[in-house]
């Protein structure tokens, strides 16, 4: 599809194909980082669906406060590319877990399709160490400051407690009414995106979640943006 | 009376409807003799739970334990979601439509691993705007309508949802522009579920194919879940059992509210099912309810969206469905 009548979105069966791209990809590229899997959805018992629904998960991501500040202004490109952390970096903050304990946020992240906003949508909760559930108002203090303000005071993202579709408890949510807008605008402006021969399903969650992560601390490495080379 | 007309006669009387609630405050935060009476409130259909505290809080508060006030709501052990409107909450999990509905209320304790929290009338009413939001994102592919609303219009809109006032909601919604659904006919077959058009017979997909086959509730019914209208050759062999207490008691509920936009949805494939459920015993579905009330699955979709959705311009089915019954010992199919 021709990138300028694109409005942003993209179908449940396209969020599939994304999916599985991203999680293979992430699992080539960091393989020491814990990699995302596709939950298909829970069925009810009366119920026999046929479709293929399901979101991607990943879990017991740990996040270190400690590290985001020294790594908030680090660009390996100078183009508009959000800010990543190459694989040595998670290496060594393995070894910082052990003395800074009291500093370790962990967090679920599922990627949940909208079928009313046909986007990704972000849902996460958090909590410590010791599995005590933490509120937003504990760690939004901790988020990397600059790249929060840049997404807060859009109208792009804000974070509320809302229900999970599939599993009914409260998580949090990166709310998803201007997605489509700015991926649009992302896959505009970058030319390394795509392009004139369309829209390139593999790399819309990258780019997504490049933007989305930057609210919740979640990094993403650099190779995840490369085409493929085949 | 023509059609039109009988719309309006719907629609205020889904406006004007009410559940009379019985509510117990629970025994757990009952710290004086003799046990206060149970509350005897009649709420708004279109309205929510929370919104029953100015009520509630007089009645019982002479009795309750010292500290802040967290309300919410249980029906037989189940905690209410609040962000749902009353009338649905009852039509989906009170399949004998007890009256007074009986529910239980809670001051303390609030269950955050399982509700959302709610703060007041403030939490209801970003709700209630969020769902709106969201229904105008599917008709018209972004909702530019609701966020650009001047606060005053806000105010006057959720003021007329909190009150029941349905003259007032319509003149303030109506700026919205969010077109009715105008009536549809079975179009080309296709895999997409969600259309954001409503013209006649249009797809997106392709040219109108016309039929004088109106999109029926029943259609719409069979799109979302055509699990529920399989064929005769297919159904087990197993005496089915109606299991609405407890299948309606799940937590994991949903499945049986579908939540349905204005849009309407185009059932898939060429071949027409057998079912019609009243007359094959076999069938999955038993029972339908919109608004309290069962509809003739044969009216044309477009008229029940019009007419019987909630303020947030969504329509609430509640569906209700027959489960096999459990087997002593388990076996593979």
């Amino acid at each position: 599809m021709d990138i300028s009548s694109w409005d942003g979105t993209l179908s449940s069966s396209d969020f599939c194909l994304a999916a599985h791209a991203f999680t293979e990809k992430w699992k080539r590229i960091n393989p020491v980082l814990p990699p995302w899997s596709w939950v298909p959805r829970p069925k009810s018992p009366w119920l026999a669906s046929h479709e293929v629904e399901g979101y991607l998960s990943l879990e017991n991501m740990c996040i270190l406060r400690s590290c985001e500040e020294d790594h908030d202004e680090k660009s390996h490109k100078g183009n508009e590319e959000p800010n990543c952390l190459g694989k040595d970096e998670y290496i060594d903050n393995a070894t910082l877990v052990q003395s800074y304990r009291q500093d370790v946020r962990y967090f679920d992240f599922h990627i949940v399709y909208s079928a009313s906003y046909r986007v990704p949508v972000l849902y996460f909760r958090t909590y410590s160490s010791d599995g005590q559930p933490l509120l937003l108002e504990d760690i939004e203090k901790e988020l990397p400051g600059n790249s929060t303000n840049v997404l807060m005071e859009s109208k792009w993202t804000f974070i509320t407690q809302e229900e999970h579709p599939y599993l009914n408890r409260p998580w949090y949510k990166l709310h998803p009414c201007g997605t489509s807008e700015w991926m649009k605008l992302l896959f505009l402006t970058d030319p390394s995106l795509g392009g004139s021969q369309g829209v390139p399903v593999e790399l819309y969650l990258s780019s997504w979640i490049s933007m989305v992560g930057q609210a919740v601390g979640l990094k993403v490495p650099l190779e995840m943006f490369n085409k493929r080379k085949e | 009376m023509d059609v039109e007309a009988m719309g309006r006669e719907a629609q205020k009387y889904v406006w004007e409807g009410a559940i009379p609630l019985q509510i117990h405050l629970h025994e757990s935060e009952v710290t004086t003799l003799p046990h206060p009476s149970p509350a005897l409130v009649l709420a708004p259909r279109m309205g929510y739970l929370p919104l029953l505290l100015p009520l509630l809080k007089p009645h019982f508060s002479s009795t309750l334990p010292p500290g802040v006030d967290t309300i919410w709501f249980e029906y037989k052990g189940l905690p209410l979601k609040w962000h749902i409107p009353t009338g649905v909450l009852f039509d989906l999990l009170c399949a004998e439509q007890e009256r007074p509905w009986n529910l239980t209320v809670h001051f303390r304790g609030y269950p955050g691993n399982i509700l959302t929290p709610c703060e007041g009338e403030d939490s209801v009413k970003w709700s209630f705007i969020n769902s709106l939001k969201e229904a105008a994102y599917i008709v018209n592919g972004n909702c530019k309508n609701v966020m650009n609303m001047s606060q005053s219009d806000q105010v006057e809109l959720w003021h007329s949802v909190l009150n029941g006032n349905m003259e007032t909601y319509q003149r303030v919604s109506s700026k919205l522009k969010l077109e009715k659904v105008g009536d549809q006919y079975v179009g080309k077959p296709n895999s997409n579920l969600l259309k954001s058009r409503t013209n006649t017979g249009e797809t997106d997909t392709g040219g109108p194919v016309k039929t004088d086959k109106c999109f029926t509730l029943r259609d719409a019914v069979k799109a979302l879940l055509p699990e529920l209208f399989v064929e005769k050759t297919l159904i087990d062999e197993e005496i089915p059992r109606i299991e609405l207490e407890e299948e309606s008691r799940a937590p994991s509920d949903d499945e049986s509210n579908t939540r349905n936009e204005e849009d309407v949805e185009e059932k898939q494939g060429e071949n027409v099912e057998c079912c019609c459920p009243s007359d094959d015993a076999e069938t999955k579905l038993k029972l339908v309810r919109i608004q309290g009330i069962e509809p003739k699955l044969e009216i044309p979709f477009s008229w029940v969206v019009n007419n019987l959705m909630n303020p947030e311009h969504f329509l609430h089915i509640c569906v209700f469905v027959k489960v096999p019954q459990a087997k002593p010992l388990p076996h593979d199919r």
